[in-house]
């Protein structure tokens, strides 16, 4: 991993929104990405964990351009694009790309198959007709989609089908980097393995280095070799898959394994102890974000927050870790 | 039989564009007094609708039921005056979580309007009275002791504060807190059976694992019956004492949930518990689609993508007891514990 | 074309739309067919006061009016400058609105703001005082009838699209072509405006039951196309002081002029059933 330079740098990334009362006026504003620093290397695939409304789908967000960062800096391939002219930044969406939770859903449903898989190519290239053509033949083969559908409309496919196509359409631009954002969520899980295989093989044909959001610890577990644990906006713990699901330094992602299921053990939620929701992204609590929650909390924690630091080959943050 | 709930060959169609559906072909599905019992399968299985059949809460244009039972405490509600299940079944015998909690409120009113409104019909201290004017009055020492009744429950589903929470609105508690106060509206009428449709499925894990635990809890406690239908093969561990599993209308094994998950003997279940994400990272997945329920495959309607089928599977498998309490419906029962080759 | 045919054939199947398709139809047959339909098509432009107002009878099957001339024969060549006016008027409010409508929905901010503000100004005032108000300061005439409603009915598309354009822009489709890399303008033309297209037309066959009833409005209180033509609104105008007794003269362009808009509306509900997806979902198990 070391040795190169990442793919994708962040540097103290923020994302605020604004929240608004009926009459327009500002009242305050939710911190959704509160200063994420993040590097990601070329090939690897890591995953990034946390709750509903930790950020983490904002971050992805942000670092595909859809929302303009607030502070802080997005390095691709070593160059800065968050503050890109947007002609330039529209350039960037050869190499770098995002796919929603349900490719089906990002496919025109009026525009028939073929013509969406062509689109991406028609915006970033001068390539003839029958030059794209040989480039989505080529991509369909990779994803296994019979050039049967290709006159369908996506209403028309299964959802397995919609999702290879909603990849296929990423692919035809050979990107470097993919942003793949809760890929299996509402997936049953026969299909949600067709579709974690599929993702396996496409990175290996096609050198992608990933980023996986996701809620589902046992599919990052399987699919990640480095996770980052996300809480409130900030990172928690960022480590090698391995060590974080052996040993969780951080208080957060104890709890969050420790809700996991875990077939043929012992219930895991006999011994549940974490209490209480996420507070409100609006007004976040001083000092360490986990500490309304955490069960190891002391005076400090709501003083002073916790910086990431090196704790046993991983970044933590936590007083006490 | 000393079941609880005991449905037997239930067929139902739905009407669709592509033509008739059949959606449930001959169910058969046992829930003891006091048990948890998971209905497993994955999305176009037939769980909801079989959940739905068995509530009489099927919609009433699409849906037919060909043939079949569904008896409750020994009488079939599928046969019964439709009048007489709903003032003394539906809602009081048998109560419902949903899966999104979020729109099982109506917006306008608060929480507590709600919840009185449900007991003002359904509540213990209710009777058994037929239908009543819909302006009926509702008593005054009954409401107290009914109200009395709610706090108490709300008390039990950890919900802070309750009498101040009933004057809350629904979107001014979170989704974790909306689903326990789903919960204690099941737990109210102080039913027989709860069906619990995906109750946890719209939640975080550290919320779904505080919920299981209180819904097995409190359940345990009061020695009520619930069917909780999921896709999530987890979840079913952790809050079922048997499980079901569907596919494509029809069920395949029913067995207590150790057995379930340690032995488990059609080759679906074992290829479906194959295909849960590995910590090794290994990922096997299901090759093959789900069949159209429009035009089945005749027999087992697993045995298109199954590696044991034979011409046999033409033939739907009758139930083989390989336990006392572990049945399967397969020519061809896989034996021996998970990963020993599916 | 097969989508148009579809269309036309779930039509068909709902009986009030229905009778809006048949009625349109026979308003656009006897408009383009007027000379051949019309018993007197010369009555149009010549007077023969020694035939006025007599009732309607085997030559004069609506009667004749109070110029003598063929009251049958006006209505047929009224439905094209009923036509005309609505089309042309319609049109332009199409040419005008969707592109306010679209650009005010994709930007967020004080641009939009102001679009719709103004708009909002022009739907704010009743339509018909509005038109009243053009027509006379730039004298009764058609162009300025046209211009007069065009003016008037735009910000009715720019609300509509605007509204529906939000709705589509939150869709996942649409941020995911903006993901893509994909330019505003391709964006809104090739994936937003034909998403949006149903509404638009609803709201057009709608809008041409409006228009036409506004335009015989202006039409009755004198600011629509001078005479001899053969409007519909001026028509009825002019029958005013022979009622009852020539209760042909006005009853005949009331009745067109009603049936007109009833058609349009009738056709514009029909639209709305048959476009709008989430109703057509709901229809399928009792149609098919």
């Amino acid at each position: 991993m070391s040795g190169q330079p990442p793919l994708l740098e962040l540097v103290e990334l923020v994302r605020h929104f604004p929240v608004r009362n009926a009459f327009g006026r500002r009242t305050g504003w939710i911190r959704a990405v509160d200063g994420v620093s993040l590097a990601v290397y070329p090939g690897e695939t890591i995953g990034l964990v946390g709750e509903s409304g930790c950020g983490k789908s904002t971050l992805g967000k942000t670092v595909m351009g859809i929302h303009a960062p607030t502070a802080g800096d997005i390095r691709f391939a070593g160059r800065e694009i968050g503050r890109l002219p947007p002609r330039q930044r529209r350039a960037i969406a050869r190499d770098l790309q995002y796919v929603y939770q349900d490719p089906g859903a990002s496919l025109d449903p009026r525009w028939k198959v073929l013509h969406s898989l062509h689109e991406p190519l028609k915006i970033h290239t001068r390539l003839s007709h029958a030059e794209r053509e040989q480039q989505v033949r080529a991509i369909l083969a990779a994803v296994g989609l019979p050039d049967a559908h290709l006159d369908h409309y996506p209403h028309e496919l299964s959802g397995g089908q919609q999702r290879r196509v909603g990849l296929a359409r990423i692919l035809t631009l050979r990107p470097r980097m993919v942003i793949l954002d809760e890929p299996t969520s509402g997936l049953d899980v026969s299909v949600q393995a067709s579709v974690l295989k599929l993702v396996r093989a496409l990175q290996e044909t096609f050198a992608l280095t990933y980023v996986f959001i996701s809620h589902d610890l046992a599919v990052v577990r399987a699919m990640c070799a480095r996770i980052a644990v996300m809480y409130l906006g900030k990172l928690v713990e960022v480590g090698d898959t391995a060590l974080v699901f052996e040993a969780p330094r951080h208080p957060y992602t104890r709890s969050l394994l420790a809700a996991v299921p875990r077939i043929g053990g012992r219930r895991v939620t006999l011994d549940f102890a974490l209490e209480g929701e996420p507070p409100n992204p609006r007004d976040v609590p001083s000092g360490c974000r986990f500490r309304t929650r955490c069960p190891l909390v002391q005076d400090r924690c709501a003083a002073e927050e916790p910086p990431l630091r090196e704790v046993d080959g991983r970044r933590v943050a936590c007083h006490f870790a | 039989m000393t079941e609880l709930l005991s449905v037997r060959g239930l067929r139902v169609d739905f009407v669709t564009d592509g033509g008739v559906a059949q959606v449930l072909d001959g169910i058969n599905l046992d829930v003891g007094p006091g048990e948890v019992v998971g209905l497993v399968g994955e999305s176009g299985c037939g769980k909801t609708t079989l959940a739905r059949a068995i509530l009489g809460i099927l919609p009433a244009g699409a849906a037919r039921v060909r043939g079949g039972e569904v008896r409750f405490r020994g009488a079939d509600l599928l046969r019964q005056d439709p009048a007489v299940v709903n003032a003394r079944v539906r809602g009081k015998a048998i109560t419902f979580i949903p899966q999104d909690p979020s729109t099982s409120f109506s917006p306008l009113f608060p929480v507590q309007t709600q919840i009185m409104d449900l007991m003002k019909w359904k509540s213990p201290r209710a009777g058994d009275g037929g239908a009543r004017w819909p302006l009926w009055r509702y008593p005054r020492g009954r409401y107290r002791a009914d109200r009395e009744a709610v706090l108490e429950t709300l008390r039990a589903v950890q919900i802070p504060e309750p009498a101040r929470a009933l004057r809350r609105l629904p979107h001014e508690f979170s989704g974790g807190q909306r689903q326990r106060l789903m919960i204690a509206m099941a737990l109210l009428p102080q039913p027989d059976l709860i069906i619990a449709d995906e109750p946890t499925t719209a939640l975080d894990v550290t919320i779904q694992a505080q919920i299981l635990r209180l819904l097995r809890e409190l359940v345990k406690a009061r020695g009520v019956s619930v069917l909780f239908t999921t896709h999530d093969l987890g979840t079913a561990h952790e809050i079922c004492d048997r499980v079901v599993v569907m596919y494509a209308g029809q069920e395949m094994e029913a067995a207590p949930t150790d057995a379930f998950f340690a032995r488990p003997a059609h080759p679906y279940t074992r290829r479906l518990l194959a295909s849960v994400p590995r910590s090794d990272g290994e990922i096997r997945d299901i090759p093959g689609d789900v069949p159209s329920l429009v035009a089945p495959p005749p027999g087992c309607r697993f045995h298109p993508r199954c590696d044991h089928a034979t011409p046999e599977c033409q033939a739907r498998p009758a139930l083989r007891a390989l336990a006392p309490d572990h049945g399967v419906r397969c020519h061809h029962p896989v034996d021996g514990p998970v990963g020993a080759g599916a | 074309m097969s989508a148009a045919w579809f269309v036309v054939r779930r039509l068909a199947r709902d009986r009030s739309a229905l009778v809006g398709l048949i009625l349109i139809g026979a308003l656009l047959l006897a408009a383009l067919l007027a000379p051949v339909l019309a018993t007197h098509p010369d009555d149009v432009f010549e007077l023969h006061p020694a035939q006025r107002l007599q009732a309607p009878s085997g030559n004069h099957w609506l009667g004749t009016d109070r110029m003598g001339a063929d009251v049958y024969s006006r209505l047929l060549f009224g439905a094209r400058i009923t036509i005309l006016i609505g089309v042309i008027a319609v049109g332009a409010s199409l040419l005008v609105g969707v592109p306010v409508g679209l650009v005010a929905g994709h930007f967020h901010g004080w641009f939009s703001d102001l679009l719709m503000r103004v708009s909002d100004i022009f739907l704010a005032v009743p339509q018909v005082v509005l038109a009243i108000a053009i027509a006379q300061t730039l004298g009764p005439s058609l162009p300025n009838v046209i211009l007069a409603l065009s003016a008037t009915y735009w910000p009715w598309f720019a609300r509509v699209v605007y509204a529906e354009t939000r709705v589509v822009q939150k869709e996942i489709f649409v941020e995911s072509t903006v993901a893509l890399g994909a330019s505003p303008w391709r964006l809104t033309a090739l994936h937003v405006l034909p998403n949006i297209a149903s509404p638009i037309i609803v709201r057009a066959s709608i809008g041409m039951g409006f228009t036409i009833l506004t335009a015989a409005a202006l039409g009755f209180l004198g600011l629509g196309p001078p005479p001899p033509t053969p409007e519909w609104g001026r028509t009825i105008a002019e029958s005013r002081e022979f009622l009852p007794d020539a209760w042909w003269y006005a009853a005949a362009p009331g009745l067109a002029i009603f049936l007109t808009v009833m058609g349009f509306n009738l056709l514009g509900d029909g639209l709305r059933d048959v476009l709008d997806p989430r109703l057509r979902r709901g229809r399928t198990p009792r149609d098919d």
